[in-house]
């Protein structure tokens, strides 16, 4: 087993939580993991991204090289797209259809989406809507994680068994809106 | 025990497992990590290890002397540029030598991630006499602090611990020990004819550190983090160091099919080196950061082989490695890929909103409207983004506490109004110094110390100054009638506007103080105050 991921955003949205739970789950899975974050001054409001790579063999490079990722988890269209060289021919994107306008010269939205839609593995989600509708307005990016989970190639059950230990000290109430919004993600799959 | 850990919280586990007395260290991308794991360390508490930020990394690199020479371990963290700042101190405790092992954690940053050059620590370590240390995967990070500390104490010299930006934020899993090494009890074995370096005796002492050489030389040839893996292929070797040995494997899944050398301890292993460049046809050297080994290489022993490498073009001149550069440099085609998308735009990183630093540059921009020729110096950190649109605030940023003696200069050479724009902690870091300069030859200048009451651009620590500035500025012989501390929201505009435009005006020295917490730090401590209830 090996998956090569990468995760982004833009600063602040909160991708390395997902990354977390990602990782909880490898580590559990006795999986070899390496990730890769950006600390510092992009975090101010410039995009972000993660390199996470688990796999059965022992992993090498930190980074995914070009070609090289089977996933793209974004919380942002744009930034899915930022990445897209580094995207396998036949890897998917998993993305929130919601853009996060801070720059003055942000793109027709409309041709980003269009631009999406070329690629032959793109789920779109509107998951800020999604998880205001469903009560767990916190949890948007969990919610996109459940719909990675197939791409991910890591069990439902093992991805549930993570958040219940990643948010465990946080309170019952924390850890079922988090499980509801990954099981909200699971329904959107293809 | 296994953990997943940041490349910076291996070194830091590393360090506390390895019998760490003290980390001492200034707050600074990629190596901040390092010190706020100690910081939150059950064991650190417990142990009472001594992990309060320092003011700057001279003041740190001292302190982490001063502990070494009283028989106790200790640890003092950087960023590259820190280097600088304590080069003095550093130079010269590989000329006192230590007594508790002294590790000086340099965490470099090719590509310029988060600073203003991509300097290579490696030379410093090599100018300084003393060995380096620079791990390729996390668990040799946390493995090495254990045998640095013990080769610091065998040696009686400070080792320097090299990583750059990927191995420090990246995570891997780590096998740690189940319990820590016991701490170093206070001892008075350090000589003084070794630490007071008046030169009579630094020059024994300096026939001692170069006599050492050959042996320091000899311990990197038998290190077990310096692997030659044979292989059949001669017609070409590789040379791969740190974190761009793994890049190289990268490529190779199934093995490489040339001989490699690993290498991940210095000084350089010459007799490796030479059995590389004798048996193989052609030598590709891979390693991040500037050609340090290359240079030495191709200087040194030009051998049989024809040596490639940054200086070449097969690998580029500048800028971190990734696993296409090193497909590239060998041969290999990158796997097939999507084109660049050309409707993403830039996103670069901006001032928070809420910032207080944002109603500084507003009503400085104001006031500088009136005044056509001004110059404003600023400074490193979060408010050097008033460089980029929509403020255009600023006219330089050069290293902590240029803006101060910037402006200084520039007003010496008649420019007026010359503003500088400096943070609270950067202020306490290196701008002191420089305002009594100024204050001493009354300069005219006007200083803005923009204090958000934390290190922000870093995430957040402590900062050194924090409700002592106006003490400070009047200590260093400020005038108070200069001295100016207001509220930076938009209802104070007008008077943050008078008191800039005043103190343009007056012709001496000036300070303003726009003083209101971070927004992160805010809404952290928010957070905080909510989670107690």
């Amino acid at each position: 087993m090996k998956t090569d991921i990468i995760l982004c955003g833009v600063g602040g949205q909160g991708i390395l939580s997902i990354a977390t739970i990602i990782g909880e789950a490898a580590m559990k899975e006795n999986l070899y993991i390496k990730q890769a974050e950006v600390h510092g001054m992009s975090q101010r409001g410039g995009d972000v991204q993660s390199n996470l790579r688990i796999s059965s063999n022992p992993i090498s490079s930190d980074l995914i090289p070009l070609g090289g990722a089977d996933v793209i988890i974004s919380m942002e269209p744009m930034e899915a797209l930022r990445y897209l060289p580094f995207l396998a021919k036949d890897g998917w994107i998993i993305t929130s259809s919601t853009p996060f306008i801070n720059i003055p010269n942000y793109p027709d939205i409309e041709t980003i989406k269009a631009d999406l839609q070329k690629i032959s593995n793109v789920i779109m989600l509107d998951i800020e809507q999604a998880a205001k509708d469903n009560g767990v307005p916190r949890s948007a990016n969990v919610i996109l994680l459940g719909a990675a989970q197939k791409a991910l190639g890591i069990e439902y059950d093992k991805l549930e068994d993570a958040i219940r230990r990643v948010f465990g000290r946080k309170g019952e109430a924390i850890v079922e809106a988090n499980i509801k919004a990954l099981a909200i993600g699971k329904q959107a799959q293809k | 025990m296994k953990k997943l850990l940041l490349g910076d919280e291996a070194i830091a586990q590393g360090a506390i497992d390895a019998g760490l007395s003290g980390v001492y260290a200034y707050p600074g991308t990629p190596s901040t990590e390092i010190t706020e794991y100690i910081q939150d360390s059950p064991v650190a508490k417990e142990r009472n290890i001594h992990r309060r930020w320092s003011t700057n990394e001279k003041t740190a690199m001292e302190a982490a002397l001063g502990m070494s020479y009283m028989g106790k371990r200790a640890l003092v963290c950087m960023k590259h540029v820190g280097l600088n700042v304590c080069a003095d101190p550093f130079v010269n405790s590989a000329m006192t030598g230590t007594n508790g092992g002294l590790i000086v954690l340099v965490a470099d940053d090719p590509s310029m991630h988060s600073s203003q050059d991509e300097q290579d620590s490696r030379f410093y370590a090599k100018f300084a006499m003393i060995p380096t240390f620079e791990p390729s995967s996390q668990q040799e990070a946390y493995d090495m602090m254990g045998e640095a500390f013990d080769l610091s104490e065998q040696l009686h010299l400070p080792i320097l611990m090299r990583v750059t930006t990927r191995m420090a934020h990246s995570r891997a899993v780590v096998e740690v020990a189940d319990e820590p090494r016991q701490q170093n009890e206070l001892n008075y074995d350090a000589q003084a004819s070794n630490w007071v370096l008046l030169p009579a005796f630094a020059r024994k002492r300096n026939v001692v550190v170069t006599g050492q050489q050959p042996i320091l030389e000899q311990m990197a040839v038998d290190s077990k983090y310096n692997k030659y893996i044979d292989a059949a292929d001669h017609k070409l070797g590789i040379i791969a160091s740190g974190i761009a040995y793994n890049y190289l494997m990268e490529c190779y899944p199934d093995g490489c099919p040339y001989p490699v050398l690993k290498i991940s301890h210095y000084p350089i292993p010459k007799k490796l080196i030479r059995r590389m460049t004798d048996d193989c046809e052609f030598v590709l050297i891979a390693e991040e950061g500037q050609p340090f080994i290359e240079d030495q290489v191709r200087g040194v022993m030009p051998g049989n082989a024809v040596i490639k490498g940054r200086l070449t073009g097969e690998l580029p001149r500048t800028g971190e490695l990734n696993p296409d550069f090193l497909k590239k440099a060998l041969g290999i085609e990158s796997s097939e890929s999507y084109a660049p998308c050309e409707d993403v735009t830039p996103r670069p990183p901006a001032l928070c909103q809420g910032c207080g630093h944002r109603d500084v540059y507003t009503a400085l921009n104001e006031v500088l409207k009136e005044y056509p020729n001004a110059r404003v110096f600023g400074d490193i950190g979060c408010y050097t983004l008033g460089f980029l649109p929509p403020y255009k605030a600023i006219h330089s940023c050069v290293d902590m506490g240029a803006s101060i003696t910037m402006a200084k200069g520039a007003s010496d050479a008649g420019q007026w109004p010359a503003v500088a724009i400096i943070g609270d902690s950067t202020f306490t870091h290196s701008g002191m110094t420089g305002l009594l300069d100024a204050i001493n030859e009354n300069a005219d200048i006007t200083v803005i110390i923009s204090d958000n009451l934390t290190t922000a651009m870093t995430g957040g620590q402590d900062s050194a100054g924090t409700n002592k500035f106006e003490a400070i500025c009047k200590g260093l012989g400020l005038s108070e009638d200069h001295l100016k501390v207001v509220n930076p929201i938009p209802k104070n505009m007008p008077e943050i506007t008078q008191a800039i435009r005043d103190e343009i005006n007056y012709h001496g020295v000036s300070v303003i103080i726009p003083r209101r917490e971070c927004m992160q730090t805010l809404q952290r401590h928010l957070k905080q105050k909510k989670a107690a209830k």
